[in-house]
């Protein structure tokens, strides 16, 4: 067992610890309806990332296999809730199927083979091409490119990019053991934190939008306070990493960034849909995607930005 | 076990929301819902808690589920399903074998529409609601309404699209004294109608 990997779960438990408390201690605390509101839901979002970090620590615990296997649930389940969203009709029935129950399977057991020649390329090049070809052969062209554009996107969002987590532990890093699977919970720390510390900034102080006609949530104080927090805990981290404390905050950085891009665009996609969440799984959060958004988008950057450096 | 196996199955790829308008009972009632896959029923099953799922017994076409090895046994021991046979002379044995389930303390969930439809309209209730609500005057109907399952596996598709539904258990009703066939089924139909379209 890696011992860093090790100091890494114990930290997660101590601040969920700690968290937990801190959420109990303001539900005393709250008088009106509205700060009961804001807490009840704040326990739940807690509640729920206890579910959420046992649930990883298993697949972590279990090796790289454990890991593949989560990730290709959660591009599962995330695919899902994309595609009910989706203005799919019956003549995409078939090509649907394949894309859950050919493609997203292919996808990860390519991690699990470490064959990356073909896992960087298989949607976008491969199914990209069969995929339409398959829709034009239904004979609908009603809609004909919305409809194929729309299940690419979401097989590059849900499948593709999600699929690059794991893969991290495919990297062949020169004195360290990838396969441990700390780089793989170093990016899911700093994300999901970028995300916390985001949220916790812009409730206590947030007070200029950022986008208003996206989310009327993400503020320019949650932005920039989120985003240096979570640099500082990237940096923080550098001892389970490859890279010196520098190096270590600007993949941080750079996570934290891309996350809040990938969170900004699917929140996009909810407004045009006109639904506040993707699902309903995570009590307080949403649905998978609601809380994966983040990191479809920090995931491969750091995969290759990691390969090209190191 | 393999009850349980399908039910997790079902919900991981047709799960969604669930509403009650009502506390789960374990008193013998008659689920009836809109009918648009072969995936509704065991959904609908896969969301009554563990221990009313044991007693909950879908009534379901004879001709389908004796069709294959497979669907018979599905049919016969893991949902215990009623058989019924849909074209044939003894419609009226038919509801009296499921007033007998009834008053075996089973529950059974039922399609009145009577075959799949597109998902759009709900098309006219068939009349064994009626006469199964005559038959067993003191039985609480429960309208549930299921959205998605159309677009998750739709009529004439053998493998299903894996999509987030919603299914809303609304409020009970039952048969009123003098009620005429017509009132009744349109009312059924109604209620249901009301719980589809509540977000």
């Amino acid at each position: 067992m890696d011992r860093e990997l090790l100091w890494l779960m114990a930290g997660v438990v101590g601040v969920l610890v700690l968290s937990t408390l801190v959420g109990q201690v303001l539900r005393l605390r709250a008088r009106s309806a509205r700060s009961r509101e804001t807490v009840a839901n704040l326990n739940a979002r807690i509640a729920a990332w206890w579910a959420m970090a046992a649930t990883f620590a298993v697949a972590s615990l279990t090796g790289g296999i454990g890991s593949i296997v989560l990730f290709a649930l959660l591009s599962f389940l995330a695919l899902r809730e994309f595609i009910t969203l989706s203005p799919t009709g019956r003549a995409d029935h078939r090509a649907l199927a394949w894309s859950f129950f050919v493609v997203t399977p292919i996808q990860y057991v390519l991690v699990g083979i470490e064959w990356y020649g073909l896992f960087s390329i298989l949607i976008p090049v491969y199914v990209f091409l069969l995929l339409a070809t398959r829709l034009v052969l239904s004979g609908d062209t009603d809609r004909f490119l919305e409809r194929t554009a729309t299940i690419q996107w979401g097989l590059m969002a849900c499948v593709y990019c999600v699929s690059y987590a794991p893969a991290l532990l495919l990297l062949d890093i020169e004195g360290y053991d990838s396969g441990s699977g700390k780089l793989l919970l170093f990016l899911v720390l700093v994300v999901q934190a970028s995300d916390v510390f985001q949220y916790t900034w812009g409730k206590l102080i947030g007070r200029w939008r950022i986008a208003p006609s996206v989310s009327p949530n993400k503020t320019w104080e949650g932005f920039v306070g989120g985003i240096a927090c979570a640099t500082l805990l990237g940096a923080g981290l550098w001892w389970a990493t490859p890279f010196n404390p520098l190096e270590a905050a600007g993949m941080a950085l750079l996570i934290a960034l891309a996350g809040f891009a990938g969170g900004l665009v699917m929140s996009a996609i909810k407004r045009d849909r006109g639904v506040k969440d993707f699902g309903t799984l995570l009590p307080g959060h949403g649905g998978v995607l609601d809380r994966i958004d983040s990191l479809l988008f920090a995931a491969p950057l750091f995969f290759h930005v990691t390969r090209f450096f190191f | 076990m393999i009850g349980a196996a399908i039910a997790g199955l079902a919900r991981l790829i047709a799960g969604g929301s669930v509403q009650w308008a009502e506390r789960p009972s374990s008193v013998p009632r008659v689920y009836f819902a809109n009918h648009t896959s072969h995936l509704d029923f065991v959904l609908l099953w896969s969301y009554l808690p563990r221990e009313l799922r044991a007693r909950t017994r879908p009534v379901a076409a004879r001709d389908y589920w004796e069709s294959s090895r497979l669907r018979r046994y599905l049919a016969g021991e893991v949902f215990r399903a009623l058989l019924i046979d849909r074209a044939g002379p003894d419609a009226r044995s038919a509801v009296d074998r499921m007033a007998q389930c009834l008053s075996d303390g089973d529950s059974l969930i039922l399609f009145p529409e009577g075959t799949r439809g597109t998902g759009e309209e709900i098309a006219p209730f068939k009349s064994g609601l009626f006469h199964l609500s005559q038959a067993s005057p003191d039985i609480e109907l429960v309208p549930v309404a299921i959205e998605n399952l159309n677009r998750i596996l739709p009529k004439g598709e053998f493998l299903p699209v894996p999509m987030v539904s919603r299914v809303v258990f609304g409020p009970s009703l039952r048969l009123v004294d003098g009620e005429s066939k017509d009132d009744f089924l349109a009312r059924t139909r109604a209620a249901l109608e009301a719980i589809r379209g509540s977000a």
